[in-house]
C-alpha cells in the first residue's frame, strides 16, 4: 500500500511538472480528448443501447421502458432514473457489492444534465390516471481508463437517441413493438476538466485523475449550461469556470456531431 | 417457464421453430481481448445472447482469512444488466438464480484451473449478460474459458458448454429461448472436451434413459463445434496482436 501510494506521489510530480511545461504525459493538447468512438443501437432487447469509448475507457448504456407508479407530487409526469454500474470487470480498482459513492455521483451527474437540460418531455409521458411511463437509464462501466462522466453521459445521450418508444395497449407495454422514436428536444454532452498545479486540463486520463487536485464537469446543451458537478480538493476561480464554459460549448460540438 | 396455451410448434417436419435442425446451434462468435484492465477478457455473441467475460488474477486474497496455503481461491459473478432482457427492467443486486449460476460456474473452472501454481491468490470470473436469449450460463461457460486462456491462466483444458433440450418429444442441441421456455426438458452440461468429464450438469424435465443417451451423443457433438470456435478466437488474439483494444459490436 506504501509503495502505490508513494508511485502515486511520483506520478502527481511527474504530471505536475509537465503542466507547468503546457505538456501531458500522453501529449494531448490541453483541451483535446482522447479518440472517442460511438456504436449505437447495439442492442435488441433493450429498447435503446450504445458503446462509447473515450481512450482505453468503455462505457454502455441501456435503455428500458416500464409501467410505473408516479410520484404523488407530480401525479402526470412520467419517471426517469439513471444508475451507474462500477462492474468489477472494468478495473482492479473496482469491487463487487452495493454501490459506491462514486457511482451514485456518476448517475447523477449524467441524470442532472440530461433532466434539466428538459430534453424530454416527461409530462408526454402519462397514461391514465395512476400510471406513467418509466424510462430506466443503465450506465454500464465495462473498462476504467479515466472521465467516466463524460464516456457515460455520451453513452446515455447516444442510447436515449437509440430508443424506440414502446407501443402501448390497454395500460400495458406489448414488448417487440415500437411506434416511432423516443422524442427528444436537445442532444446534451458534458466536457470534465482537471485541474493539477494550477493548470486545467480536458478529458482526464486515469493517470491524471490519480494525480489532480479537482475536477469540474460542465453539462451543456447548444448554448445553455444545464448543470455541473465539481469534485475533489482543490477550487476554482470564478473567470476559470466561465472560461471552461465558453470551452465546453466549443467542444460540445465535437460530441454532438459523434451523437449523430 | 411459459404457459401451456401460449405453447407454440417447436418441432415440425424435421425443423425447429427458428428453423434449425435437431443437431444444429446458433451461430456463435467468441472475440478475445476486448478490455484492457481486465487480466483476460472475451466477448460472445451466441445466437441473441451478447456475453462479456472478464478475468482478474492470480491477484491477492482478501479478505485474507479466505487465502488458501495450497491453491489459489477461484471466484466468479454471473450478472444480469436490467437492461438484458425482452420484458422489464431488471432489479440490481444478485438474485437467487444469478447466485446459483455463478456458484456452478465457478466449480467448472475449480476444476480444470491449475490453481496448486498460486497460494494465497484469487482467481476472479465476471460474467456480465449484456442481452440474453435463453441459455445464457452456457455461454458464459464458453465465453469465460477463453477470457481464462486469455490471462494466461494455466488450466487443465479449456471447457465448453452447451445445452440439450426435448421439444414436442424430440432432442435437440442448443434452446433458444422459446425452446427453453415451452420445452419439456433443459439439460445444460460442461465439458472438458480433451477427456469428456463433465463439469457442469443440470437438468429438469422428464427424460427415459433412451432420450438421456441420445441427449449425450447431441451434447458431444455441439462441445466439438463449440471448442473449435474457442481455438480460432484464442489463435486469431496472437495471430493479429492489437494495440487498441476494443468492444465492437455489430448492429443486427
Amino acid at each position: 500500500m506504501k509503495i502505490v501510494e508513494s508511485l502515486n506521489e511520483i506520478k502527481r510530480d511527474a504530471l505536475g511538472v509537465l503542466l507547468q511545461a503546457g505538456k501531458r504525459a500522453d501529449r494531448r493538447e490541453m483541451y483535446e480528448y482522447r479518440k472517442t468512438t460511438v456504436q449505437k443501437g447495439i442492442l435488441q432487447n433493450a429498447e435503446g443501447s450504445a458503446l462509447v469509448s473515450i481512450g482505453k475507457s468503455q462505457v454502455m448504456a441501456g435503455v428500458k421502458f416500464d409501467i410505473a407508479t408516479p410520484f404523488a407530487d407530480r401525479p402526470t409526469e412520467g419517471v426517469f432514473s439513471t444508475s451507474a454500474d462500477l462492474l468489477p470487470l472494468a478495473s482492479h480498482l473496482f469491487e463487487t457489492g452495493p454501490p459506491s459513492a462514486e457511482a451514485i455521483e456518476l448517475a447523477r451527474v449524467v441524470d442532472r444534465g440530461i433532466r434539466s437540460s428538459n430534453t424530454m418531455d416527461l409530462n408526454s409521458f402519462f397514461i391514465e390516471e395512476g400510471k406513467v411511463l418509466a424510462v430506466y437509464l443503465d450506465l454500464y462501466i465495462l473498462d476504467h481508463d479515466g472521465n467516466l462522466i463524460d464516456c457515460s453521459a455520451l453513452a446515455g445521450m447516444s442510447a436515449l437517441l437509440s430508443a424506440r418508444m414502446p407501443k402501448i395497449e390497454n395500460g400495458k407495454i406489448i414488448r417487440g413493438e415500437y411506434t416511432g422514436n423516443l422524442p427528444l428536444k436537445e442532444k446534451v454532452v458534458t466536457c470534465t476538466f482537471g485541474k493539477l498545479a494550477d493548470k486545467i486540463f480536458l478529458d482526464p486520463s486515469l493517470d491524471e485523475e490519480k494525480g489532480m487536485d479537482c475536477r469540474l464537469t460542465l453539462a451543456t446543451t447548444p448554448d445553455r449550461l444545464c448543470a455541473a458537478q465539481k469534485g475533489g480538493w482543490g477550487t476554482f476561480s470564478e473567470k476559470d469556470i466561465l472560461d471552461l464554459f465558453d470551452i465546453s460549448l466549443e467542444k460540445g460540438k465535437d460530441l454532438r456531431a459523434l451523437l449523430d | 417457464m411459459g404457459s401451456a396455451k401460449d405453447k407454440p410448434v417447436l418441432f415440425a417436419n424435421g425443423k425447429r421453430i427458428d428453423g434449425r435442425k435437431a443437431d444444429e446451434l446458433r451461430s456463435i462468435k467468441i472475440v478475445s481481448r476486448v478490455l484492457n484492465d481486465a487480466d483476460g477478457s472475451a466477448y460472445i455473441e451466441w445466437g441473441k445472447n451478447k456475453i462479456l467475460a472478464g478475468v482478474y488474477g492470480p491477484r491477492e486474497c482478501i479478505p485474507r482469512h479466505d487465502q488458501s496455503l495450497y491453491r489459489a481461491v477461484v471466484r466468479c459473478r454471473y450478472n444480469m444488466a436490467p437492461f438484458s432482457g425482452m420484458e422489464e427492467h431488471g432489479r440490481s443486486g444478485p438474485s437467487r438464480r444469478s447466485k446459483e449460476l455463478s456458484k456452478v460456474i465457478k466449480e467448472v473452472f475449480e476444476n480444470v484451473i491449475i490453481s496448486e501454481n498460486f497460494p494465497k491468490t484469487q482467481i476472479d470470473i465476471f460474467v456480465e449478460i449484456l442481452q440474453s436469449d435463453g441459455g445464457t450460463r452456457c455461454a458464459a461457460v464458453t465465453a469465460a474459458a477463453v477470457a481464462l486462456a486469455d490471462a494466461g491462466i494455466p488450466m487443465k483444458d479449456m471447457p465448453c458448454a452447451v445445452a440439450v433440450c426435448k421439444i414436442d418429444g424430440k432432442m435437440a442441441v442448443d434452446p433458444g429461448k422459446e425452446e427453453d421456455n415451452f420445452g419439456e426438458s433443459d439439460m445444460p452440461i460442461a465439458y472438458s472436451p480433451r477427456t469428456g468429464e463433465i463439469l457442469l450438469y443440470q437438468m429438469d424435465g422428464l427424460l427415459t434413459k433412451a432420450e438421456l443417451e441420445e441427449a449425450f451423443v447431441f451434447a458431444r457433438g455441439a462441445a466439438d463445434k463449440i471448442r473449435a470456435i474457442q481455438v480460432e478466437a484464442i489463435s486469431k488474439v496472437y495471430a493479429e496482436p492489437k494495440e487498441e483494444r476494443f468492444l465492437t459490436i455489430k448492429k443486427d
